[in-house]
């Protein structure tokens, strides 16, 4: 019992916890820009393992994790076009589209990564930032990460900034509230939206090669294993804002951390009902949000789900 | 009614199609593949009845996500209401051991349908209630299902005598769904056929069946003829939760016989194009399901002879799902084109009037 | 003095079935306000979303101060220096004003929002022209007469100079009214242009200095205001024609069918849109209700039919109180509705024909026993339908979307009128329809008038409504003005109440 209480055992957790939400994070905060201007991809599950499988192949293959990075960004990124174009383009109902993503995104991952199986690779090591990593307790924790858990941090405070504090992300949020109004105003509606699918499809990809370049550094097949689906629940519990998104995604990977932990220290709580919290967490978010007041703060993007048609230029 | 059958089977040919170029691209031989393929399904005893025992579970859960579709309502949560019932089912088969047959299987089999009946329940009635986002809903709740069923293999139900593997107990054999000798089809077939009809039956010729249409084409319309689309959202939740929970009984009382991790693979969303392609018709749901479970079936057959992975199923699924969604988005673009009843969405200054007599 | 500002020459504006704009020609100078006037579906609306650029002419062009000018799109006509405030606004509830504001505009440090900035400009220009808001609020929290503030300041601070306002009065309280006019007066002063879009002749001649009446699409005349009459604005909206005729049978009155009093009723934005109306229908009566849409008509029958609250007054159906009393309830008594939008209220256009025939009656013993459908009986009554109301369509299977509008509506009426009905209420049954299809339904109105039906028909064809009824209101700004029989019916002073005279 004692054991839990040792700082090894809380900065084992915390470090755990930023490690294991990164690629959380990435996904769902490109998941918050798409649902912001008003599509949903349920496909981020799909999108993941893409951005994993081509992060994988190309990042063993070529020995540059960073092009391997790119390759992620872009295989998942034209994924999300196609997603893009049935929902946006031909106003297909972007549920369906989305899980089809999910189905299309495993399978091919599946079918290709046959041949990885086992493979390593070096990746994206973790760094030792001089001197600061070596604080007692936030050392460890906070400064022995690999690059992409501090480009994350990087990315969290750009797209809190993106979305609140430049013209187009003012312009996104409209779109994503009343395509009407946007419309009236000159703003391109659907380009706005393609541009943000794309990017959110694109960060799921990071999230992915995140997972296969820097996480466990090897491919496994189905290796998202669920993580698209908790970084949906991610995107309603941080009410669609980028910073709440980070420290949300640092709760639900701490989680994962933690149940592995409290195992090792011979305390059974199951890793099955921990994997629920976030869930639990998530439906706990979504019903006190239907109180009005809260939804008019907290809500969904009022035009989420609505595909745009305006009456003379379809 | 033609173009009704020729649409879906136009899709799964190009999803067929279409899945010929992974194959390709992969240096396989597609025909060799497909060959493999059939043959796994159809060309055997043991494969076709393997492809009807992988169809109950497709049947049950393609229905559990059909029959509310057509009042609008989106079931995505038909994976969560198996596991429900695969664990309502499990629980009652495990508590209740010393009951004769008689008594004990009807007992597991109603278990599981109320279980997965209340699992639906659920966000249709957060939804009524408090307009909570029900997709969202019913996604988280898949999980929270998946994640205690596991926990429930992993820990509280664990098999003493399972060598720690993540099974539970074997069943009494009075829990068991009987089976046709010599073969894993199990009695879960004439619950699925029992409930494809009784489907067809109340949207054909029952007044219910007529409401449900109605509100799944206008609810506005249906409000206005008195109907209580209240009601009717509850009543097709609870019916389509209730046939995926029965899709779960089917697994664990009729081929596991045992309640173990991941029982299902993804049937409750396979349940979704399989809905998809049915159009709202249970039979069309009903040969949907078979077409993929004899893509499952064949799917692990080539696997073995031919070394293509099993996972170009998936891929193919996927496909059918494209091709449906992007089939009917098209054909939506068409009409609206042409076609005297042009309706004007979105534009935020529409004229409010129409045709008018120039007479004047 | 005044300068030419925006020339309109030709205009031509077509939609499927419809000329909208028929030749128009339309001069704005500047420093004036004028009216543009004439009843729903006159082409006022259309006109001014050529010229904001949201739908393209098919024919004319514009002059700018006397250049050409092609304005494809909103922000054509921004960059030109026009605005317009629609009917329906054009916010984001959850922002801002100032970010609504500032929405689609080029920042000074692009691209990084100023706001702080913004809102000075904001709250200067609001003191400027007597348009008090705070920049800071979001939408949501304002009124709705604090909201078209919004959108006026939305105008001014992209520098508009000509300004179109479509019928802003509708929503807006009277006291929020005069403070409008304060505005639209103070801004007059400073050299801009206002086009005012509008059916009320009292604020035309309130606040504008010249009006253009339109008509049919085309432009009926275009006057100084000072030298004109309220009256002769109304002549020229609604026109002297004479329609054709049609014989209307006297049928001896029987009991009061529908009795209303004191009606109130909300519209969806919560103000009031019925305001204490009182009528009463008997047997065989038709009684017409004219006015301009949006006075209030679409509320008062979903209120009847039991689609929308009732906030005070009564409704009585046979001498029986069916106040907020749910459609099932007020359809029992014998009672038929044949909705405006027969589209989203009527149909159910993924369901065959049959199945839309039977929606009233699906739950009669005759048609569904215990539950379950009798396929024999509904298809002898639909069928029997189909050839009593010449219903064209390829069988009783087909879906209802493959109808066109003129058998749609035939549907919908002979769905309720074969339920014998002893009160039908008709809101534009015959809108959108052809020559041969709109006498149908006439003559088919006219029919169960003489079966004793009580009709209560309302239409924004001012000679349907002429023709048909026994008794004519007008409904302006949800209040019924005038109840008249028809044969003191004047078609000019009828126009004049519709316009508010």
């Amino acid at each position: 019992m004692p054991e839990i209480l040792t700082t090894t055992f809380l900065v084992s957790v915390l470090t755990a916890a930023i490690r294991a939400g990164t690629p959380l994070f990435f996904a769902a905060v490109g998941e918050i820009i798409a649902e912001r201007s008003g599509v949903l991809n349920l496909g981020l599950e799909g999108l993941m393992i893409i951005g994993a499988l081509s992060g994988f192949m190309v990042g063993s293959t070529t020995g540059n994790p960073w092009l391997g990075l790119l390759a992620a960004m872009g295989a998942a990124g034209l994924l999300s076009l196609l997603h893009a174009f049935l929902c946006i383009h031909l106003r297909g109902d972007q549920v369906i589209s989305g899980i089809m993503l999910v189905l299309l995104g495993l399978g091919l991952s599946s079918f290709i990564g046959e041949t990885l199986v086992g493979r390593t690779t070096q990746g994206f090591q973790p760094l030792n930032i001089p001197i600061l990593s070596r604080l007692p307790i936030l050392g460890p924790v906070l400064f022995q990460h690999n690059i992409l858990v501090y480009l994350a941090l990087g990315l969290a405070f750009l797209s809190w900034a993106f979305l609140f504090k430049t013209r187009w992300g003012l312009e996104v949020i409209a779109v994503g509230e009343s395509p009407e109004a946007a419309d009236t105003l000159g703003i391109p509606v659907q380009a706005l939206r393609y541009i943000c699918v794309l990017l959110g499809g694109m960060l799921a990809g990071v999230g992915g090669a995140f997972l296969s370049l820097a996480y466990t550094r090897m491919w496994v097949d189905q290796m998202t294993a669920g993580r698209g689906w908790i970084a949906l629940a991610l995107v309603i519990f941080s009410a669609w804002l980028p910073q709440r998104a980070l420290l949300g995604a640092y709760f639900f990977g701490g989680i994962e951390g933690l149940q592995l932990r409290l195992q090792a220290a011979g305390i059974g709580v199951s890793y099955h009902i921990l994997q629920m919290m976030p869930y639990v967490a998530t439906i706990l978010v979504l019903l006190f949000s239907t109180r009005r007041e809260v939804r008019q703060r907290m809500g969904a993007p009022e035009a989420l789900l609505k595909p745009y048609i305006r009456g003379e230029r379809i | 009614m033609g173009l009704k059958v020729l649409v879906p089977v136009a899709v799964v040919l190009l999803a067929l199609g279409a899945g010929m170029i992974p194959l390709l691209a992969t240096g396989n031989d597609p025909v060799v593949a497909y060959i493999a393929l059939f043959q796994g399904a159809l060309g055997s005893k043991h494969g076709i009845t393997e492809t009807l025992v992988k169809a109950i579970p497709l049947l049950l859960t393609g229905l559990a996500v059909s029959f509310p579709l057509q009042a609008r309502f989106w079931n995505i949560g038909a994976e969560g209401q198996l596991y429900l019932g695969a664990i309502a089912a499990t629980w009652v088969a495990l508590t209740l051991t010393p009951f004769p047959a008689f008594i004990l299987l009807p007992l597991v089999v109603l278990s599981g349908f109320l279980a997965g009946a209340l699992w639906g329940l659920i966000p249709a009635l957060l939804k009524t209630r408090f307009q909570v986002n029900e997709i969202i809903l019913t996604l988280m709740m898949n999980y929270i299902a998946i994640n205690w069923s596991n926990y429930l293999v992993h820990g509280p139900l664990k098999d003493p005598k399972g060598f720690n593997f993540p099974v539970t107990a074997v069943f009494p054999e009075a829990a068991w769904l009987p089976r046709l000798p010599g073969t894993r089809l199990h009695a879960g077939i004439i619950l699925a056929v029992m409930m494809m009809s009784f489907i067809y039956f109340i949207l054909r010729k029952t007044r219910l069946g007529y409401e449900i249409k109605v509100v799944g084409a206008n609810p506005q319309t249906a409000r206005y003829a008195g109907m209580d689309l209240t009601k009717i959202l509850l009543l097709v939740t609870i019916l389509g939760g209730g046939m995926a929970g029965l899709a779960g009984v089917g697994e664990v009382a009729g081929l596991q016989h045992r309640l173990r991790k991941d029982i299902s693979p993804g049937y409750g969303y396979t349940a979704i194009p399989i809905a998809l392609l049915g159009k709202g018709h249970p039979l069309g749901v009903g040969l949907s399901a078979l077409l993929f479970a004899a893509l499952f079936v064949g799917g692990s057959n080539m696997q073995q002879t031919t070394k293509v992975p099993v996972a170009l199923i998936s891929i193919i699924q996927a496909l059918v799902v494209l091709f449906v969604v992007a089939g009917e988005a098209l054909l939506g673009r068409l009409s609206e084109a042409r076609g005297p009843l042009q309706v004007r969405r979105g534009d935020p200054t529409s004229p409010s009037y129409d045709a008018r007599r120039t007479a004047d | 003095m005044n300068t030419i500002f925006v020339e309109m020459k030709d205009i031509v504006k077509r939609f499927p079935g419809v000329l909208a704009n028929d030749q128009v020609d339309f001069t704005i100078w500047r420093g004036e306000i004028q009216g543009l006037l004439g009843e729903n579906g006159a082409g006022k609306t259309t006109l001014m979303n050529v010229l904001y650029g949201l739908y393209q002419p098919d024919g004319g062009e514009i002059y700018f101060e006397g250049r050409k000018v092609q304005i494809r799109t909103p922000r054509d006509a921004i960059r030109l220096g026009i605005g317009m405030v629609h009917q329906h606004f054009m916010l984001i509830p959850r922002l801002t004003v100032a970010e609504n504001i500032l929405l689609g505009l080029k920042s000074p440090r692009e691209p990084f929002l100023t706001i702080e900035g913004a809102e000075e400009r904001i709250l200067h220009l609001s003191t400027e022209y007597g348009l008090k808001v705070n920049p800071r609020a979001r939408i949501w929290e304002l009124s709705v007469g604090e909201q078209q503030r919004v959108e006026i300041l939305k105008a001014l601070y992209r520098n508009t100079k000509l300004l179109i306002l479509d019928e802003p009065t509708a929503v807006l309280t009277p006291r929020e009214v005069e403070k409008l006019f304060e505005a639209l007066n103070r801004m007059k002063k400073q050299g801009y242009a206002i086009v005012f879009i509008t059916h009320k002749l009292k604020e035309v001649k309130e606040i504008t200095d010249r009006v253009t009446v339109l008509r049919n699409g085309k432009v009926v005349s275009t006057l100084v205001t000072e030298e004109t009459t309220e009256s002769q604005l109304a002549r020229l909206m609604v026109g002297r024609e004479v329609s054709f005729q049609i014989s209307r049978p006297v049928v001896p009155k029987g009991q009061r069918v529908l009795e209303v009093q004191d009606l109130w009723v909300l519209n969806d934005k919560g103000l009031d849109a019925v305001k204490k109306v009182s009528f009463s229908i008997q047997e065989g009566e038709i009684f017409g209700i004219a006015g301009v849409s949006g006075n209030g008509q679409k509320e008062l029958i979903e209120a009847l039919v039991g689609l929308r609250k009732v906030e005070g007054g009564r409704i009585w159906i046979r001498e029986k109180d069916l106040t907020n009393a749910p459609p099932q309830k007020i359809l029992e008594q014998g009672v038929g509705y044949i909705p405006e939008d027969r589209l989203k209220v009527g149909l159910a256009t993924r369901l065959s024909v049959a199945e839309n025939l039977i929606l009233k009656r699906y739950r009669d013993p005759e048609l569904s026993k215990g539950g379950l459908f009798r396929p024999e009986k509904i298809k002898s009554y639909a069928k029997g339908l189909i050839d009593r109301f010449d219903i064209k369509t390829p069988s009783l299977d087909t879906p209802a979307s493959k109808l066109s509008g003129g058998n749609l509506q035939k549907l919908v009426l002979a769905r309720e009128i074969s339920q014998e009905p002893r009160l039908l209420l008709a809101a534009q049954p015959t809108r959108g329809l052809d020559v041969g299809a709109t006498e149908y339904i006439q003559a088919k109105l006219l029919e169960q008038k003489q079966k004793g039906t009580a009709i209560l028909l309302v239409s924004e064809d001012l000679d349907e409504v002429l023709n048909l009824s026994d008794r004519i209101a007008v409904m302006y700004e949800g209040q019924m003005v005038g109840i008249v029989s028809a044969e003191e019916a004047d078609r000019q002073k009828i126009g004049l109440m519709m316009a508010g005279g």
